[in-house]
């Protein structure tokens, strides 16, 4: 197995330590949450930090709750927090079916949301489900908080819009009544990163859509979601022709690369059939049916 | 200590355990369970040292300069090793299981991306990564030869340079069976179809990855090396002969061995390296690999590009097959099969079936890849047969519109033919295979399956029922034909009695998780009647074990399994006759029952064999020509292979939407004869099943158009876990061997063998309504969705 | 660095380089072999451990990281001689072969039972997903946790099945 470079520990007692330990250390510092971003890097020798500052002993970061009428939760909930929480699942399905398909039982013990944000893979699951929601990111310097949208906290692949010695304390989901939502991800095997995966959330009223966001990972959908597909169809009732032109939508409106999990044309079509299916999926999910 | 009265053999031991064959809970359980183990890493010596290998980041280049000065420097260092100091020893180069010569460590030029340039011996682990980050190498990089089929282009680059005369990358051509009449047969067939198929380069990836610890004693001169290796006492002999260290002064030791699967046959570059670095530093060396190493430069397996064509009535009978074969063999020539078959075991690709004529032409080829190609339970080439001939019978089925069971059925040997010489020199020993195939049928439900199948397509649904029909031959071998490196595949054997009637086994062979302490203590106690609590089996180190070649190959029942009951066969002869000498009676006169010989007629005048154990070691005066004690000594010669077979059924559901597959059900019948734990048994073929969905569904090692690896980490090459695979669902029949002492034939690798043309056949025949005659494994959701739309993808070539 | 943390219930201390993985202090520096590594990229499991009560992969911790924390090995299923039913059942169902993925998936079997005792089948291979087994194939891996299920007290051995 490989092993890492050497480098200094330093270990976070407070969100302030940590904010302080990063602007003593600089950029060569980096926050280690989960660490299964990180260290699989260190190991390889991808990623050299001079100093990793822990930041494990936060609890004041671990949390689920709802609180001014927002799913608010910690950067530093698990993914197995998040996939076990009976509140996430009351509101939002969607993280649910999301985390079910991230990585692995003992891998979701110890990642976490905030580590998956900030990684920014561009095949990053919980990317595609904070767009889709349109969640709210705060973020922390020691001078005090500011808020960047899920839509425009991704800046290009593995770069986010964090600034030096910031950090990423919550992620914020309006609670919509009457909303419904769902994920899929197609895989070439459990436990490994998305060939694509869709995730939406609509509300439904008066039989039309009255709110809906779409999201979409690994297939270089600008910002990890939809507008085109999603501003197509509001206002429109969910018919199964009106769903499948979304979807169209939204394919188009990627750019896949081709890899090893498969070519252009293969991902862009799954990307136009899984958002078809997650929109379907919400729409059964609210007419109970689901 | 005589019996006093008759009591008749019980058929559980003490313990509980069965005397004989049965479902014995195994030994060697209670440390693995406690995590106390002895794996290679696990273990450690005084003054131990680190070795870490520098590798080659490029396909193939020229060294321009190694500088290893600052590596040197490092405080934690005490050697560094490269090709040059290799070179001074005239150890630069070794030689490979099939004449060819590899690399310890590069001088001239790199040859495969991950090929070994530099070795650091370090106090610990880390320090010794450190420094293979101070070796400063300068490549100059040279065109890549990645694609096979390109590898016999004119002007292509050249990649054994190394050695004087070659011009080109052609290795061998091989041809078995018969050109002339297959292509008369083929000229009068009423159908003639031909299909490529790609076997991709996969890599049998046990958990374990390889390594070893080099000891090299200065004071006496003896070389201890402890290995993660399948076959110690052929190691044993190749270092004596490559290092010129007396062979008496080597000893070998495997310890346990966390999966084999063909990964630990042959020595590896690092293995040497460790010597060296012991003889160098007078220190232990441990070298352990990482997993992009065990991936990217140990023994891949597969890797052949097939064609076949077959040949057939209009009603579906199989008259003629032909194969056209390229075989990517990497960089060097290092496959490890039995010497004369540069091909393995292909030419058993005629199957199970009864066939007019067959011609088979296999051409092997260099590239700027690892070498290797033997390798993950593949009985020597048979998994590339296995997968030729099954795929091409359900090409035929799909061409004739035949059902692929039904067809089979028309095709396949019947018993009145056993043994049956098959058209390519196989003698297959025993089988009864319309009978295994109808089991499966049954188990699976087939006739439901396929009204199943048809309801579903009427509505879109896409379902595959997959059937998958192979002939193995496995336990090489007689030595007259089959050796390696010229020593021939006959094993030896050991089996002592102590005076107290407790038993110690020694055996060639070598454990990698088949259970080999228990299986075997089961074959004395089937033939001696003694508890199999009271045998110990000793493998794994050449100092107390006799000469043997090893575990692979399915051989360790078929040769090994059989030297041990020919063993304590004469250890029961030998019983009679001192039986005799203490009851003075006629050994003609003695009957026997498991555990004990008695006198016809009067039970109660008997000796147990514990009995005899004490009488041989004592004072009794023994007869004319009988030596004492209780021992016997075999080395098993083995007349032929022994041909175990089975039929597979697979079932998938298809997304049309997304191409995933999902492997609903999966039926598997195997046939080795008697099973000496039925519980192992099952255990082997549940593994192989897996390698099955593994292979087929998303298993390769490809390479980019530079010759860079893509699959040398688990991220890439993927296996399948729980939830890909089924709840598999075994049956049996039995059909004995004629000509082994149990009747017994191998079956480590048959479901390796089996499962892949099953599955892939499952997935074709769900895509029929798409017309999909062919896709090539792995079938990812991607493939599979590709195929759909009509442009099936190469999969060896790898897309950056 | 010094590190503290309890392991099977006991304290132990190290000296270590902050960048030594958990996974080769627990081996190395410990001498607790059970728990094992096979990759490079997190993906098989053979170095699952409990890290406060919970599966964890220990090459991808810190041994820095576990200072103060709680950690749990295959070493200490055993209880004064006693197997833990889950050992048992993997023994009764040949749920191991070469035993090397063994530990790891022994462990998770325990959380897994320790928070649901009657898991189904597709329970069972969930739990399991993140662990690679190249032996068994898994099917008797899931048996042997139903084995365990069935049998929380570990039932003494039963009585082998014979065939003659």
């Amino acid at each position: 197995m490989q092993t890492p470079a050497p480098v200094d520990y330093a270990r976070a007692t407070s969100i302030d330590h940590a904010l302080q330990l990063m602007e003593e250390r600089g950029t060569d510092a980096r926050l280690i949450a989960g660490g299964h971003s990180l260290i699989p890097m260190m190991r390889l020798r991808i990623a050299r930090p001079e100093c990793v500052i822990d930041i494990n002993d936060l609890a004041e970061l671990d949390y689920i709750r709802v609180e001014e009428g927002e799913l608010r939760i910690g950067a530093m909930t698990r993914h197995a927090a998040l996939l076990a929480s009976p509140v996430v699942g009351e509101h939002y399905a969607i993280f649910h079916d999301a985390e079910r398909r991230i990585a692995d039982p003992p891998v979701r013990n110890r990642g976490t949301i905030g580590g998956s944000l900030c990684q920014g893979d561009p095949a990053e699951d919980l990317a595609a489900v904070a767009s889709a929601l349109r969640a709210d990111l705060v973020l922390r310097t020691s001078q005090g908080t500011r808020t960047v949208p899920a839509r425009e906290f991704h800046l290009g692949p593995y770069e986010t819009a964090i600034d030096d010695a910031e950090m990423l304390t919550e992620i914020r989901v309006p609670i919509r009544p009457g909303v419904s939502s769902a994920y899929e991800k197609v895989k070439r095997r459990a436990g490994d990163w998305a060939v694509a995966s869709a995730g939406a959330y609509l509300v439904l009223r008066d039989g039309v859509v009255a709110d809906v966001g779409i999201g979409l990972t690994a297939v270089g959908a600008p910002h990890f979601c939809a507008e085109s597909a999603e501003v197509y169809l509001l206002g429109k009732a969910p018919t199964e022709e009106h769903l499948r032109a979304t979807s169209q939508l939204a394919a188009d409106a990627c750019t896949p690369r081709a890899d090893q999990r498969g070519p252009v044309e293969y991902k862009r079509h799954l990307a136009g059939e899984l958002t078809l299916r997650v929109l379907r999926r919400s729409i059964e999910r609210a007419e109970g049916s689901a | 200590m005589t019996t006093t009265g008759h009591h008749p053999p019980s058929t559980t031991s003490p313990a509980g355990n069965p005397m004989g064959f049965g479902r014995m809970l195994r030994k060697e359980d209670a440390r693995f369970l406690r995590g106390q183990g002895h794996f290679l890493d696990d273990l450690s010596m005084p003054g131990m040292l680190h070795a870490a290998i520098l590798r080659s980041p490029v396909a193939h280049a020229r060294i321009a300069s190694i500088d290893t000065s600052e590596a040197e420097a490092h405080p934690k260092v005490k050697a560094v090793i490269t090709g040059a100091v290799l070179e001074s020893l005239n150890l630069a180069w070794m030689p490979t299981l099939s004449a060819d010569v590899q690399a310890v460590l590069a001088t001239d030029k790199v040859r495969f991306q991950g090929q070994e340039v530099a070795m650091v011996i370090a106090e610990d682990r880390y320090a010794a990564r450190d420094a293979l980050e101070l070796i400063d190498v300068d490549y100059d990089v040279l065109p890549a030869v990645v694609d096979a089929r390109r590898a016999m282009d004119p002007g292509a680059p050249v990649i054994r340079d190394d050695v004087e005369g070659r011009t080109d990358n052609h290795i061998f051509d091989w041809e078995a069976g018969d050109k002339a009449k297959a292509d008369e047969v083929f000229a009068r067939a009423d159908v003639v179809v031909s299909q490529e198929m790609l076997y991709p380069r996969s890599h049998p990836a046990p958990m374990e990855t390889c390594g070893t610890i080099a000891s090299m004693d200065r004071v006496t001169g003896k070389l201890t090396v402890w290995s993660t290796n399948q076959a110690p006492h052929a190691h044993r002999t190749i270092y004596a002969l490559v290092a010129g260290i007396p062979e008496h002064n080597i000893q070998i030791i495997s310890p346990d061995i966390g999966g084999g699967f063909g990964n630990k046959v042959g020595i590896y570059p690092g293995y040497v390296l460790a010597v060296v670095g012991s003889i160098i530093t007078g220190k232990p060396v441990k070298w352990v690999e990482d997993r992009s190493e065990n991936l990217m430069s140990t023994s891949f397996a597969r890797d052949y590009h097939m064609r076949g064509e077959i040949a057939a009535t209009r009603e579906g009978r199989i008259t003629g097959l032909r194969v056209d074969v390229l075989a990517d063999h990497g960089a060097f020539n290092g496959t490890a099969q039995p010497s004369k078959f540069p091909a393995g075991f292909f030419h058993i690709f005629t199957g199970s079936y009864d066939l007019e004529a067959a011609h088979c032409k296999v051409s092997g080829v260099y590239t700027n890849k690892a070498p290797g190609g033997v390798a993950y339970a593949c009985s020597f080439r048979i998994t590339e047969a296995v997968y030729l001939v099954e795929r091409m019978v359900d090409v035929l089925a799909d061409e004739l519109d035949i059902d692929p069971a039904e067809l089979r059925l028309r095709n396949l040997l019947t018993p009145e033919q056993f043994p049956y010489t098959t058209m390519t020199g196989w003698e297959y020993d025993s089988g009864d295979y319309p009978r295994t195939l109808r089991k499966a049928m049954e188990m699976a439900g087939y006739d439901e399956l396929r009204r199943e199948q048809a309801e579903k397509r009427e509505r879109g649904e896409l379902m595959g029922i997959g059937v998958s029909f192979f002939t193995e031959g496995v336990g090489a071998g007689p030595r007259k034909h089959m050796d390696i490196l010229g020593l021939g595949m006959a094993d030896g054997c050991e089996l002592r009695l102590h005076p107290t009637g407790k038993a110690q086994l020694r055996i060639s062979v070598q454990t990698q998780g088949q259970g080999h302490e228990t299986t075997f203590a089961q074959i004395v106690a089937h033939e001696l009647g003694i508890p199999p609590e009271d045998v110990d089996v000793i493998h794994g180190d050449t100092s107390n074990t006799p000469f043997g070649l090893g575990t692979y190959g399915s051989r360790s029942t078929p040769v090994s399994g059989a030297a041990a009951a020919i063993a304590a066969q004469r250890i029961r002869d030998k019983a009679r006759v001192i039986t005799a000498a203490a009851i003075e009676c006629d050994p003609a006169d003695l009957e026997w029952e498991p555990g004990r010989w008695y006198v016809k007629g009067d039970p109660s005048q008997g000796r147990t064999v514990q009995e005899v154990a004490m009488l041989s070691h004592g004072t009794l005066e023994l007869p004319e020509g009988v030596e004492g004690h209780l021992d016997a000594s075999v080395v098993y010669d083995p007349p032929n292979l022994t041909y175990p077979f089975g039929a597979y059924i697979c079932v998938v559901d298809v997304d049309p939407g997304t191409g995933e597959v999902k492997v609903r059900r999966f039926i598997a019948v195997d046939d080795c004869g008697p099973r000496i734990n039925p519980m192992i048994v099952e255990g082997q073929v549940h593994g192989g099943l897996a390698d099955g969905v593994g292979m087929a569904l998303m298993q390769v090692i490809a390479f980019d158009e530079d010759g860079n690896c893509v699959g040398g980490s688990f991220m890439d090459y993927l296996l399948p876990t729980s939830l890909e695979c089924p709840s598999w669902e075994l049956g049996e029949t039995v059909t004995p061997s004629p000509h082994h002492p149990l009747g017994c034939k191998g079956v480590g690798e048959s479901a390796t063998v089996g499962s892949p043309p099953a599955v892939v056949n499952a997935v074709i025949d769900a895509l029929a309504p798409f017309g999909v005659r062919h896709a090539d494994m792995p079938l990812t959701p991607a493939n599979v969705w590709m195929a759909m739309q009509g442009h099936p993808v190469r999969t060896d070539l790898a897309v950056r | 660095m010094q590190v503290t943390m309890r392991v099977n219930g006991a304290e132990v201390h190290g000296d270590v380089e902050p960048r030594l993985l958990l996974v080769h202090f627990i081996r190395e520096h410990l001498g607790l072999t059970g728990t094992h590594w096979g990759c490079d990229t997190s993906q098989c499991g053979t170095c699952v451990l409990w890290l406060d009560g919970e599966p964890v992969k220990s090459c991808t911790v810190l041994a820095a990281m576990a200072d103060g924390h709680e950690v749990r090995t295959v070493e200490d299923l055993e209880v004064d001689g006693e197997l833990d039913p889950v050992q048992k059942g993997f023994m009764e169902k040949h749920g191991l072969q070469c035993g090397f993925c063994t530990p790891g998936m022994m462990m998770t079997a325990r959380w897994l039972l320790d928070h649901n005792p009657d898991p189904d089948e597709d329970t069972i291979r969930e739990a399991i997903s993140g662990q690679i087994c190249r032996c068994t194939g898994y099917e008797n891996i899931v048996r042997a946790v139903r084995w365990a299920a069935e049998h929380p007290a570990g039932a003494p051995q039963k009585e082998q099945e014979v065939e003659a």
